[in-house]
């Protein structure tokens, strides 16, 4: 039974309010012609938050309450198509109103899931050597604006081997958006992408919806046995729509003008991540973009605390410091026996070779033991961190050496003995 | 006695306000009901006929006038044999259980019993006639490796009891009635072997506090010499993200010489949790011979999970710590992270309108932390043994910042602070515990004379090493050069170490004293070196023979070889009038 109010009490921000009986706690409903859903009851008095945005609405509108939550429509029919926030086509494409499911679902119980233990190969050093991507990983790129980082998304996703792209586009410029389209058009992706795109234009509350739809989508995919990546950028502009509709709500912000459930909502996101045992997966690379490169701010912050690792993109390269993949130990152990020992090596000479750069800045003499750090240095950003460079994880190792051996004596290094005597080139290959 | 009932009359997230009739309690459960399901909740506020209940559980569909059932009793767990190994959420329902009920999702509305449904041997130790107080045990059943009191319950009123009846040594049901007991006025009491308490209220049945007084060694070098924790103290670890803090932990959960060890994984990543589901049942404690599995209690509310479950979730812990503390047991309690607790805190007084303090935590923050690690404690037992609750949780302050509420509040309360630094963890110098700024004040392995002369040269070692960023390495002089190479090869061969490694990963105490004693000594000798360059060299092939030496197992041959390398390199360059 669907029940018509006539009488808008308030409208605040995109928060509407009116008074109904028997309205249940995040219903959905229709404003004039937008969808809403129920964010607070008090007594009588129903909050809704309009999708559309509340823009234009007048007191006497028609609120019509559906008597159903939010849902999102599930079947291969979905491939290659793109839809907005509130999951309406944006392609031109026919609505799709088959097989609803819900959305922002209850998490997967820990129990059931299982220790992740596939790599993804990206053929990107920095990555696959210094901090491997895990099936079932959720990751984002931490990243300054005006880097690459939607190209980087791109092309992990392209190089990745999955079932299925599910995009997930918050305050996207209209540019990128047509950017992922087609490089995934021209890879022959499109197939089996879905895209919930919000442009920059586009309303508040349909940003805050895209993560929700995009992962209902792909749980549900990844139960019936794909494997999925799901694709969020930029979850910051997603945070900022949640601090927006907060304020709008009068919750009393705790860090910089950010909800205190900011964590928990974003973690509720995250956590959709996971390898389904005897079914599919989902993977989640996100993007936070850090206003003013700030690790610090509550957005990426949060986020840190909540993912899996982070991949730091700064001056067009993945930064080693910074970044972390939590789950590489699950799959470095089995790639190659000198995989972890160098990883760990290398960044720890790579650290030094900081501090002698510090030292060669402010113009202090360079001992023979800064200058082989420098060289260090410099083949390490040359061969590795550039994000040019695409080859397999064996070779970066194999490279890894190299350098190592054009730089420096062996127990500089600080590596075992034994793993020095087996790996160590015998020559010295210049590297250059 | 009929319980109370009210009705749903407003609804802002997780936080549900109900109108009420006759009397309910702060703290008091009770369930809403919507539809065919009953979601589970607490009261924390009263006004007149309002209460103000915090849902555990997933509020969408909840309807004005749905109504709620309230239990009569407080939020509580259930005590009894076979809590070890189970997996909980932070209200105590078991997740394997709930698993195999309702698939891969978690399903709210669901409560499942539990205590594990079963038969035990009980063995009375009381007879009839005898006299009993709560907290005295009535009989005793083996679980697992341990002897598992059978006590009178605690919430019994604190009177002596008369045993009326008790079972012959035999084998009963876990829920089987094994004792009648009677108080002095004659009103009897039937005991099963399970008995609930609630969780916000510390047990107490013991007779004197101790002084927490004896190192629990933890295979970590930097902690069991450095900065040791205490059975029956409490620590923290504060550290930016991905800084080591659940590395950490884990580590501690897997090594820590306890009886019991409790993992509260409060507001974090469910995958953290599954390596110790999949790997625990696997790893033989050296100890008992048993797997890891048999003295594990996970409390399980990841990040994703009800907000309010998981303020619940690290008192749920602590019961079942105090609970085998009465039992003459040391029980660790590792809990990751409090901070999420205390936002899961900060998000319902946000709901209550209360009025903010710092950061919008609420004002009574401080003293809620305070309450939670003076659950810690080495006691007295009544009956004369003396047993300990550990506490040691994670912070995850924003921003990496010390300076913020929760990490301030808990540094006034604990006896030993584990720091990590993000400068320590970027450069892969695990445990990234800040050697420096870290502080404890419980006694070590490594008498203190010995201890505090180590880090003196770490001190002055960072100092010089800060001057060199000034004056550079041509302002310094050999000698303090050589104090900086002193402090580096005891920073990377002696406080780093791998977590990863087979070996390296757990060190037995005689071992770290042993590593210590020679480490000492290179670190005290005076050495003949005319320059930098030689004196790097020299100090590179120190902490190449220290690093050999902790990857390999004491009883291979290489172990004293590579010992005998380390002293044979210190001999060649000690200065000879000092020796
Ligand atoms: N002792 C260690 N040895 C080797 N690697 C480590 C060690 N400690 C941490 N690491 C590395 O750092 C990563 C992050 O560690 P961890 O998950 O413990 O961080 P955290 O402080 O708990 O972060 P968060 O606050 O986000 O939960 C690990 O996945 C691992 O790769
Ligand atoms: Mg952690």
């Amino acid at each position: 039974m669907q029940k018509v109010y006539t009488k808008i009490e308030s409208i605040i921000g995109d928060v509407i309010t009116v008074r109904a009986e028997g309205v249940r706690y995040q219903d959905l409903a229709m404003v004039g012609s937008s969808y809403a859903n129920v964010i607070k009851l008090d007594g009588n008095l129903v909050s809704l938050q309009v999708f559309a945005g509340a823009k234009g609405i007048s007191t006497t509108d028609q609120v019509r309450f559906l008597g159903v939550p939010m849902k999102v429509s599930y079947s291969e029919n979905l491939l290659g198509r793109v839809f907005t926030g509130s999951g309406r086509p944006m392609d031109g494409g026919p609505e799709l109103d088959e097989n609803m499911i819900e959305i922002g679902g209850p998490s997967v119980n820990p129990a059931k899931r299982i220790i992740p233990r596939n790599m993804i190969r990206t053929g990107i050093p920095m990555i696959d050597v210094f901090n491997t991507l895990v099936e079932s990983q959720k990751l984002p790129i931490f990243s300054v604006s005006g880097e690459p980082y939607n190209q980087l998304l791109a092309r992990i996703a392209m190089q990745a081997e999955v079932d299925l792209i599910v995009l997930g586009g918050m305050g996207l410029k209209y540019d990128d958006y047509l950017f992922f389209r087609d490089t995934l058009e021209n890879s022959g992706a499109m197939g089996r992408t879905i895209m919930f795109i919000h442009t920059a234009s586009d309303p508040t509350v349909e940003c805050t919806l895209v993560p929700d739809m995009a992962l209902a989508v792909a749980e549900r995919f990844a139960i019936d046995g794909k494997k999925v990546l799901v694709l969020l950028t930029d979850m910051t502009n997603f945070a900022d729509s949640m601090k927006e509709m907060a304020i709008t709500m009068d919750q009393v912000p705790s860090n910089r003008g950010y909800p205190g459930d900011l964590y928990s909502q974003l973690a509720s996101r995250y956590e959709k991540a996971v390898d389904f045992e005897g079914a599919g997966s989902l993977t989640i690379l996100g993007v936070t973009t850090m206003p003013g490169d700030d690790v610090t701010h509550p957005v990426p912050d949060n986020t840190g605390y909540i993912t899996e690792g982070q991949y730091y993109l700064k001056n067009g390269r993945i930064e080693p410091f910074g970044s972390l993949s939590r789950l590489k130990q699950n799959v470095n152990k089995d790639t190659r026996d000198d995989h972890r020992a160098l990883m760990d090596g290398m960044i720890k000479l790579y650290a030094a070779y900081k501090d002698s750069f510090e030292k060669k800045s402010m113009g202090f003499m360079m001992t023979e033991w800064d200058k082989k750090l420098l060289k260090y240095g410099r083949l390490f950003e040359e061969k590795l961190m550039a994000l040019t460079v695409n080859i397999s994880l064996e070779d970066a190792l194999d490279l890894g050496w190299k350098i190592l051996a054009d730089c420096f004596e062996p127990n500089e290094t600080g590596l075992k003995s034994s793993l020095i005597m087996e790996r160590w080139p015998n020559k010295k290959p210049e590297v250059r | 006695m009929k319980n109370n009932e009210g009705h749903v009359v407003g609804v802002n997230g997780n936080m549900v306000t109900v109108e009420f009739q006759g009397s309910i309690a702060k703290n008091e459960v009770g369930y809403i009901v919507v539809g065919d399901t009953h979601l589970k909740g607490e009261v924390i506020k009263i006004r007149g006929n309002l209460a103000d209940m915090q849902v555990f559980e997933m509020t969408n569909g909840v309807a004005v006038g749905d109504r709620v059932e309230f239990a009569g009793e407080m939020l509580s767990v259930e005590l009894g044999p076979g809590l070890l190994t189970q997996i909980y959420d932070g209200l105590q329902n078991p997740l394997p259980d709930l698993a195999e009920k309702c698939g891969f999702f978690l399903q709210r509305g669901i409560y499942l019993d539990p205590i594990p449904n079963r038969d035990w041997e009980f063995t009375p130790v009381v007879a009839v006639g005898d006299k009993v107080r709560p907290g005295d045990t009535l009989g005793t059943v083996e679980e697992g490796v341990f002897t598992h009191r059978i006590m009178v319950p605690f919430g019994f009123d604190a009177v002596p009891w008369t045993v009326k009846k008790i079972v012959t040594k035999g084998v009963y049901n876990v829920r089987a009635e094994i004792a009648v007991l009677s108080d002095p006025k004659g009103r009897e009491e039937k005991c099963t072997m399970v008995f609930s308490w609630p969780v916000k209220k510390p047990i107490k049945l013991y007779k004197e506090r101790l002084r927490p007084d004896e190192t629990l060694i933890t295979k970590v070098r930097i902690i069991d010499t450095f900065l040791p924790i205490a059975k029956g103290g409490t620590y923290c670890i504060p550290g930016p993200f991905g800084a080591g803090k659940t590395v950490l932990q884990h580590m501690t959960s897997r090594n820590a010489d306890v009886d019991i060890v409790i993992i509260a994984a409060c507001g974090e990543r469910a995958g953290e949790v599954v390596e110790t589901l999949k790997e625990f049942p696997e790893l033989i404690d050296p100890k008992t011979g048993k797997t890891l599995m048999e003295r594990t209690i996970i409390i399980c509310n990841t990040s994703s999970m009800p907000v309010a479950a998981r303020e619940s979730s690290v008192y749920t812990a602590v019961t079942m710590g105090e609970y085998y503390r009465q039992m003459g047991l040391n029980v660790l309690l590792l809990a990751d992270s409090t901070s999420r607790w205390a936002q899961a805190m900060r998000e319902m007084s946000g709901r209550l309108e209360e009025i903010p303090g710092e950061e919008a935590f609420p004002a009574y923050l401080e003293s809620v932390i305070a309450a939670f690690y003076e659950r810690a404690g080495k006691v007295r037992l009544n009956d004369g043994s003396v047993a300990s609750v550990t506490i040691g949780g994670t912070v995850s302050p924003a921003g990496g910042n010390f300076e913020e509420p929760v990490t301030q509040a808990t540094l006034k309360v604990v006896g030993a602070f584990h720091g990590l630094s993000r400068e320590r963890s970027d450069a892969r110098k695990y445990p990234a515990i800040h050697p420096l700024d870290s502080w404890s004040k419980y006694p070590g392995i490594i008498d203190s004379e010995r201890v505090e002369k180590a880090r003196a040269i770490l001190f002055r070692g960072n100092e010089i090493n800060q001057m060199m960023k000034v004056v550079g390495e041509e302002g310094t002089s050999v000698d303090d050069y050589v104090i900086y190479q002193k402090s580096e090869l005891l920073d990377s061969a002696f406080l780093q170490q791998n977590s990863f490694d087979p070996v390296d990963s757990a060190v037995l105490p005689d071992r770290q004293r042993h590593v210590f004693d020679l480490m000492y000594k290179v670190l005290t000798s005076d050495f003949v070196l005319e320059d930098k360059k030689g004196a790097r060299k020299f100090f590179n092939e120190m902490r190449q023979k220290f690093l050999d030496w902790n990857g390999v197992v004491t009883d291979d041959p290489r172990f004293a070889e590579t010992e005998d390398a380390i002293e044979q390199l210190l001999v060649s360059k000690v200065r000879q009038e000092a020796r």
